[in-house]
């Protein structure tokens, strides 16, 4: 890197003294049917040289419009009053020709999907040197060029060959890094980066957020960092803006934002972030309803229809920012802030006094001990397979993708096992056999005693009853032309359910999700997403299962909504006495709601026991590194954190390394004397106890702590 | 890839045979060419009837007058017409007029769809837009007679106004032409506008529509803001970009396109009296003439599976990531 950094100007060269960006009132709005859509309402904020500027929202919140004001970027249907000055100049009502010459070449942009954003029909390194051609007089050969030296920067290894790689050849992580190569070709003054690590995996949401860190210090950039999540920006931004219904509500230094939040809504935010860094059981947070409709906003805070410190004098008018605490940087807008600075607590302790959040009760099944209770789902070496075929007339089989290569749990009544691994690790194809309840390829599925390779057509469909799904998207999973009245009663009809049983279990199953028998002859299309997941969930109930599997069931959802989603589910398995297979990336979210967890890696269960001793007492390299890869939404204790960060993106199921399947990326591996990496090599390690109801798979398994 | 797209050819050998074969059955079953003969008046001696019906195989099983047939066909000969001549001779000919009609018409309505298209997007729900969508359903609904007449009426009108003849739509050529190769040219030209634009027209209507409900799908892309997020204007992210990407989905229709309105522009032929290989199916169906009509089913399946060949190059060309290994 010391070679590459010789590339740039050096990090000192600002241009003009003061803010890089010094946005001041700031309006945006866009014509709707149900009226002018207000989506920013006086923003004001400032980014110095070389400054992390988090901005945190819920989606909608005008933190993504605000930002593409600055670009530049809104459609032409938008009206922008106000003032954007970039390095002292004005940019509101330049043209597109001269915001051009600015974009790309002085500011950069960062955007949330990867996936998306790059040209499909070009390759990655005609993308790269692009962004050079349209600012620089340099020969084609030059740019290009250029474009591998900052692939390589960025961290792509071989950047020679996959400069000519087109982007569907890269993973979502590797797009992110040439995204990012991209934004600092021209050695920017500002880079914005709109939820730049959302979409990706927890591991390479961590490589990312490192490689941002390096962007600007190579570049010496102001950054702007968008995100949803507190988490992600607490041990990288130095101020810290939150934004609801477009305008900023609370402003001030990151640690005091996390320490001494001044505003019901930045308290709401933290303390519906499960934490990682928490053994105990916590109180998560709901902020209950929905951000408001921006096309009229009541007179008044935005946030009184949801705040629970809401009084009177709320509605009257709303807040405007003002200091607190008396420091200039800290600024809030509530008309309570010296309530909320009289609380002792700190943080998420005070959210959770301030909200009354309650930790819901463990279930009574689960005083009995674990060994005595029945299980209800068990794996036993359970392997799936899938042939790589070639030939379009005469299919012949030239490999095998190894999806699922033997792997063993089982699930006891009133239990939750938490099943974690980055994705195209078998998570899903694993739930699938599952619930495909068919003969597998090898090993056994046995639901409630019975096994699916036992069974015929008549007594899977009786084990269905006992076994229900809630899938990830809450918008897709529901079927748009039926009410969900419909929704919530077909698996009671499919399974003979009568009428009158119908009718009186439907509205029951409503109030138990929390939502209102009234709204049954609604469409899912009336419902936001957070609703829809109960709505899901409702539907899962309907049979009273035993066994509910959750396929990443809240990742799709913002924060706040997530919370209010896994005290539901916490809340029913104690009433219900119901076991979850909770099949999750986030490992915040298992830590916080299951009861074990089962780490995966290509195909095989590296690590399984009970979360909080694999949680504190990780064994396994490969669980160490994921759990450091989570962000903490602690800035003091963020900042202290070491990463370990894993190289390089999961290797092909098809082909999967010798011995130990995780060596090709294991730092601990890569640190042995030769004689020992050539057991990982040759042998692999089989799942050995650890401690009391904790396994893992490898060699030299060590305990590390990382939280 | 060359390997990919030369076993397609070959599973296409296969495909025009079985589109041929069932077109000669069927011409076979149903066509009664000996019938027409007899109803002539006055009827034509029986030795006479009986030698033409030597002459068309009509003695033989149907499967075996396809094998004769088809043997001629493989080493270039289509076989007689009914009225004894070549098929042969006059095939290379039609093929080469309907070729000059529609090439252009289509490449016109290519290139201008496009554009018409991309502009209505770019300008969605402004006048243009607005404009350019009524002239596309506009022409769309007007069956291809009702717009050749409408155009021939229109040439007429400039030829009167400027006093001579500048606009000729009638035939592909005059008869008896004398002239150097330029002046021919010329002249060729001059028949060629007509029905050019008859078919460019409704090519333009019918391509814009795809291309703009498909440039719409990328409007909204990521890319494009990447792409201007980089420092290109909006324009030229559009077009490099934007088109770039909206035309993959164009290539099926644009190969097809070409395929079909080669055979399928009957019409346009008849009215502007073409002689070319929709003219002739409609001639050899008249006629009940079998080799006509399986000599230009032949054309059709060949057009129709190198469109598709087509299609797949175009679409190999267009999109990285269905190019195969």
């Amino acid at each position: 890197m010391t070679t590459s950094e010789l590339q740039f100007d050096a990090p000192a060269d600002a241009v003009v003294d003061g803010p890089v960006l010094q946005v001041e009132d700031l309006h945006v709005s866009f014509p709707s049917e149900s009226g002018r859509v207000r989506a920013v309402r006086g923003l004001s904020y400032h980014v110095a040289p070389g400054e992390v500027l988090g901005i945190v929202g819920e989606s909608g919140s005008g933190k993504s419009v605000s930002s593409l004001a600055v670009m530049g970027l809104l459609p032409s249907s938008a009206r922008i009053t106000g003032s954007i000055k970039f390095q002292g100049r004005e940019l509101i009502g330049q043209n597109d020709a001269e915001l051009s010459r600015i974009r790309g070449r002085r500011i950069s942009m960062v955007f949330q999907d990867p996936l998306s954003a790059l040209t499909p029909v070009f390759t990655v390194g005609d993308q790269i040197a692009e962004a050079i051609l349209v600012h620089r007089k340099v020969s084609k050969q030059a740019a290009a060029k250029r474009a591998v030296e900052l692939l390589d920067l960025v961290g792509i290894p071989n950047a020679v060959e996959r400069a000519k790689a087109f982007p569907h050849e890269f993973s979502g992580g590797m797009r992110q890094r040439a995204v990012i190569a991209m934004a600092i070709a021209n050695d920017p003054d500002l880079i914005i980066a709109d939820e730049p690590t959302t979409a990706l995996d927890v591991t390479v949401q961590a490589q990312v957020l490192q490689l941002l860190e390096t962007a600007q210090e190579v570049t010496g950039a102001g950054i702007v960092i968008i995100t949803h999540d507190l988490g992600v920006v607490a041990g990288f931004a130095d101020r810290l803006m939150v934004m609801y219904a477009g305008r900023a509500v609370e402003k001030g230094n990151v640690d005091e934002i996390y320490q001494q939040p001044r505003m019901p809504y930045t308290l709401g935010l933290l303390g519906s972030i499960p934490r990682l860094d928490v053994g105990e059981k916590q109180a998560l947070v709901p902020i209950k309803g929905q951000p408001p409709s921006l096309t009229d906003l009541p007179d008044g805070c935005p946030f009184a229809p949801r705040c629970p410190m809401v009084v009177d004098a709320c509605h009257t008018a709303e807040p405007p920012l003002m200091d607190v605490d008396g420091s200039v940087e800290h600024a809030a807008a509530c008309i309570r802030t010296n309530e909320i600075a009289a609380t002792d607590a700190e943080g998420a302790e005070a959210a959770v006094e301030i909200f009354g959040a309650e930790v819901a009760a463990e279930p009574e099944v689960a005083r009995i001990p674990r060994e005595q209770r029945e299980i209800v789902l068990g794996l036993d070496n359970l392997v799936k397979e899938y042939p790589i075929n070639k030939g379009v007339v005469f299919k012949r089989r030239v490999g095998t993708v190894h999806a699922v290569a033997g792997i063993s749990f089982d699930i006891r009544e009133g239990e939750t096992l938490g099943l974690v691994g980055e994705s195209g690790c078998g998570k899903t194809t694993t739930l699938m056999e599952i619930l495909n309840l068919q003969k597998p390829m090898g090993g056994e599925i046995s639901v409630l005693g019975t096994k699916s390779s036992e069974v015929d057509g008549k007594r899977r469909f009786a084990i269905r009853r006992d076994m229900s799904v809630v899938f990830q998207d809450p918008m897709a999973s529901l079927d748009p032309r039926l009410t969900i009245n419909d929704c919530i009663a077909e698996p009671m009809q499919v399974h003979g359910y009568s009428k009158d049983e119908i009718n009186r279990r439907v509205p029951e199953l409503m109030r138990l999700v929390g939502l209102r028998p009234e709204q049954l002859s609604r469409y899912p299309g009336e419902f936001s997403g957070g609703q829809r997941q109960r709505i899901g969930i409702a539907r899962a109930l309907a049979l009273e299962p035993k066994l509910v599997v959750l396929d990443e069931p809240v990742s799709a959802l913002d924060v706040s909504i997530q919370a209010g989603v896994i005290n539901l589910l916490e809340e029913l398995k104690s009433k219900l006495g119901l076991a979850y297979l909770f099949v999750a990336h986030d490992l915040s979210v298992v830590r916080h709601i299951a009861d074990r967890v089962a780490v995966m890696y290509l195909g095989k269960i590296i690590e399984i026991g009970e979360v909080d001793s694999v949680f504190e007492a990780p064994r396994h390299p490969y669980t160490q590194a994921l759990l450091s890869a989570i962000p903490i939404p602690d800035p003091v204790k963020e900042r202290q954190r070491e990463r370990i960060l894993l190289t390089g993106d999961l290797p092909s199921p098809a082909n999967p390394p010798s011995g130990c399947r995780f060596r090709t990326r294991c730092f601990l591996h890569a640190s042995l004397p030769p004689e020992q990496q050539r057991q990982c090599i040759e042998v692999e390690p089989p799942r050995e106890t650890q401690a009391a109801d904790h396994e893992a798979a490898c060699h030299f398994a060590q305990i590390r702590q990382v939280l | 890839m060359a390997g990919f797209l030369l076993r397609r050819l070959v599973n296409y050998v296969v495909l025009a045979l079985v589109a041929t074969f069932l077109a000669f059955t069927l011409a076979s079953a149903t066509f009664d060419p000996i019938g027409v003969l007899q109803q002539r008046n006055p009827p034509p001696p029986a030795a006479s009837i009986e030698a033409k019906k030597r002459d068309l195989h009509l003695d033989q099983p149907i499967p075996q007058r396809f094998v004769t047939w088809m043997g001629g066909v493989v080493q270039g000969d289509f076989g007689r017409t009914i009225a004894d001549r070549p098929i042969t001779d006059e095939l290379g000919r039609r093929i080469g007029v309907s070729l000059r009609l529609f090439l252009l018409g289509i490449t016109i309505g290519i290139l201008f769809g496009v554009l018409l298209g991309v502009v209505s997007a770019i300008r969605q729900y402004k006048f243009s837009d607005y404009f350019a969508t009524l002239f596309s359903f506009i022409l769309l609904s007007t069956p291809v007679f009702v717009l050749g007449t409408l155009l021939k009426m229109g040439a007429q009108g400039i030829n009167d106004s400027i006093g001579t003849n500048v606009l000729i739509f009638v035939g592909e050529t005059t008869p008896g032409f004398q002239g150097n190769w330029f002046e021919h040219l010329g002249d060729r030209l001059q028949h060629l506008v007509v029905p050019t634009l008859a078919i460019a027209l409704g090519q333009i209507a019918y391509y814009s529509r795809y291309q703009r409900s498909s440039m719409l799908d990328v409007l909204g892309s990521d890319f494009l803001r990447t792409a201007q997020a980089k420092g290109l204007t909006r324009r030229k992210a559009l077009f490099k970009h934007g088109l770039r990407t909206a035309l993959i989905p164009m290539a099926t229709l644009f190969a097809f396109g070409f395929g079909l309105l080669v055979v399928g522009g009957t019409f346009t032929e008849r009215i502007f009296g073409w002689f070319g290989m929709g003219d002739w199916l409609v001639t050899g169906i008249s006629a009940q003439d079998t080799n006509i009509t399986a000599t230009v089913t032949l054309f059709v399946a060949v057009c129709v599976l190198f469109s598709g060949w087509l299609a797949d190059v175009l679409y190999a060309a267009l999109d990285p990531r269905i190019r195969v290994n």
